[in-house]
């Protein structure tokens, strides 16, 4: 064993291979790979009758996603739930991280990051029928809101919106927690100390300073939203997001399926520009 | 000597000041007044409370019983930034996403005070600790002695009464550190505000303040100018914390000094005779019998040259140790070393003791 480690210990670029090679080789054949595998058969075209895939090259398939007028709309709501379900989770974590990291007692901190994470131990699925089952007419929900004239909001949009916030809450929560962890308490005194009042320091010293991480936690949201189909067939009606179009096509028309499966991909590389572009990344 | 006061009311008063942790007393009854325009420093050891109640008159902990008073308002249940009171933290907590600039402008800002006031206000609070030209900057690229001097400005830019500083020379090395004490002291002549200084360097609070307050485990010992401080000091610690301690009691006391008690002598105070000069009993140039000198024979048990001075600790005859600081008028390293295991005769005028109370 030490002759081998003295041997790699003179040999750093094969040091180097041993440790990279594996994820490296993964990476490229299984993670872009894939990914390769799904622009290219965007290109290729279905046989009408057998609904075969046929390996004619055409834009046909990307046309349509961009001129048909469903597609169009489904892709824009796919987007409209993303953001919607971002703003919510950014509105939810901000207090609850600046609470587990600033405010709660030391010995408790770690408490709650555990009881953060403990829904994500839960499956996917038995969360969603449990909204189900909460959103349904006559369940937890109707049963509290009927006292105060509402209702169960049922299935549809809001509950998809309701039932994604709910379960990427997480990832946006620790993100801002590690950086508000990193953010000193001294700066809120100095903030403080020269007179600004709680609402003053939150915005001139704390979001710019755990905008990064917000901006972290914004592509897990956005990007687990935007690839979200099961949530939606579950508490979503008949509502349908892009997800749903890629699921449907997939055995008919494999190709029309890939075409519409690069939209998410596009976006989603586009919110990465962005929120490069708006410096959140710099000092991450 | 202390300040002139500009009124008669104190610009900060405590009085019965508590804080426990938990099961930790951290200040154990604190009751201080600081006259306005005064420098003043509270000086102890890490863990004495100092910083505690420092932390206290700007609001960011709230005491267990006491009060804060600034200007004759009882502040004690006010939020920091309804206190005017601005501080100058130890690792200067300047906001690192912000310019230089912006850094200074801050408080302004806070105050809605106008922008285009606010730039120009900011650029004069930096000329004021010589950083022009520095504005645009981040605080990462500053060095520490200019981090040092931001913070200064952005807590003097609003012109607040009093001015805390905890350590704000710890981080820095000596050099600068010598170079900061002057600005420090000339910019709280300039502004006229009261200073009030944490710091555990002994060295600092004498050369800085008006008056000196000597914590030690959640209490004043004393509070004195820095020259009553040293050449009377009111306890065994106050005297062992600032300058070197050098203590006499009991026997050794009464066979010295002919009384007992506990006496301090400054180590400096202390002439010591070697050679023939030792041999003599009446020792040095005092006439035989002199009423005034108090005498000790003795052995140097330690010898080290210090390069203006040499530090000799003789172990007395009578029982006991001083510790007695040599000028090196023209003794050489040499001479130094081979001083020690040789007999010594120590001199001192009998005014220099100084009667110890005993400890809080």
């Amino acid at each position: 064993m030490t002759a081998l480690a003295a041997f790699l210990h003179r040999h750093p670029r094969l040091r180097l291979a041993g440790l990279l090679s594996a994820p490296t080789a993964w990476l490229v054949v299984a993670y872009l790979g894939s990914l390769a595998a799904l622009f290219l058969s965007a290109f290729w075209t279905t046989d009408p009758f057998t609904s075969d895939v046929v390996r004619i090259w055409s834009l046909d398939n990307l046309r349509a996603v961009v001129t048909t007028d469903v597609f169009r709309t489904v892709a824009l709501r796919s987007i409209g739930v993303a953001v919607a379900v971002t703003v919510i989770d950014v509105l939810l974590a901000l207090p609850v991280a600046f609470y587990m990291a600033k405010v709660a007692r030391p010995r408790h901190r770690r408490l709650l990051v555990v009881a953060v994470l403990t829904p994500l131990w839960a499956s996917y699925l038995v969360k969603v029928y449990a909204w189900r089952a909460i959103l349904a007419e006559g369940g937890p929900l109707d049963w509290v809101l009927r006292p105060l004239g509402l209702g169960s909001p049922g299935f549809g949009l809001p509950a998809v919106v309701a039932v994604l916030a709910y379960l990427w809450l997480p990832y946006m929560i620790l993100p801002i927690h590690a950086g508000l962890e990193q953010l000193p308490d001294k700066l809120l005194e100095a903030s403080a100390d020269l007179g600004a009042g709680a609402g003053r320091t939150f915005r001139s010293v704390v979001l710019p300073m755990v905008l990064p991480s917000v901006a972290a936690g914004s592509v897990f949201t956005f990007s687990l939203s935007l690839g979200d189909y099961i949530a939606v067939q579950i508490v979503g009606g008949r509502t349908q997001l892009i997800g749903n179009l890629v699921y449907a096509n997939i055995t008919l028309d494999l190709p029309l399926a890939a075409a519409l499966g690069t939209v998410p991909v596009v976006v989603i590389l586009l919110y990465l520009l962005a929120v490069r572009r708006s410096g959140a990344l710099r000092s991450l | 000597m202390p300040a002139q006061p500009t009124s008669d009311t104190p610009a900060i008063a405590l009085r019965g000041l508590r804080k426990s942790y938990d099961r930790v007393e951290a200040v154990r009854g604190v009751d201080l007044e600081i006259a306005d325009g005064e420098f003043f420093a509270m000086l102890g050891p890490s863990g004495s409370g100092k910083t505690t109640v420092l932390r206290m008159i700007a609001g960011f902990e709230a005491p267990t019983a006491g009060t804060v008073e600034l200007a004759g308002r009882d502040v004690t249940r006010l939020a920091p930034f309804e206190r005017d009171v601005h501080t100058v933290f130890q690792d200067y907590a300047l906001f690192p996403h912000m310019t230089v600039e912006q850094n200074v402008a801050y408080g302004l800002k806070v105050r809605r005070v106008p922008r285009a006031e606010r730039a120009e206000r900011a650029r004069e609070a930096l000329r004021g600790v010589r950083l022009e030209g520095f504005g645009d900057r981040r605080p990462g690229q500053l060095s520490g002695g200019q981090r040092q001097r931001v913070a200064l400005a952005r807590a003097l830019v609003t012109r607040p009464r009093v001015l805390l500083l905890d350590e704000p020379l710890g981080a820095l090395d000596l050099k600068l550190r010598e170079q900061m004490q002057v600005e420090l002291k000339e910019i709280q002549r300039a502004a006229g505000i009261t200073f009030v200084l944490v710091t555990h360097d002994q060295q600092e609070a004498l050369t800085l303040s008006d008056r000196i307050a000597v914590f030690n485990a959640g209490r004043i010992e004393q509070v004195a100018t820095p020259a009553e401080l040293y050449e009377r000091p009111a306890t065994a610690f106050a005297a062992s914390f600032v300058g070197t301690s050098n203590l006499l009691d009991g026997d050794a006391a009464e066979q010295v000094l002919g009384e007992r008690g506990t006496f301090s002598v400054r180590p400096e105070k202390i002439r010591v005779l070697t050679g023939e000069d030792a041999a003599q009993p009446g020792g040095g140039d005092g006439g035989d019998g002199d009423a005034k000198l108090c005498r000790a024979s003795g052995r140097i048990a330690e010898a080290v040259y210090l390069g203006e001075t040499t530090r000799l600790v003789v172990d007395l005859d009578a029982g006991g140790r001083l510790t007695a600081l040599r000028q090196n008028l023209d003794a050489s390293a040499t001479d130094s070393a081979a001083l020690r295991g040789a007999r010594a005769l120590l001199v001192w005028d009998r005014r220099h003791n100084v009667r110890i109370g005993e400890a809080a």
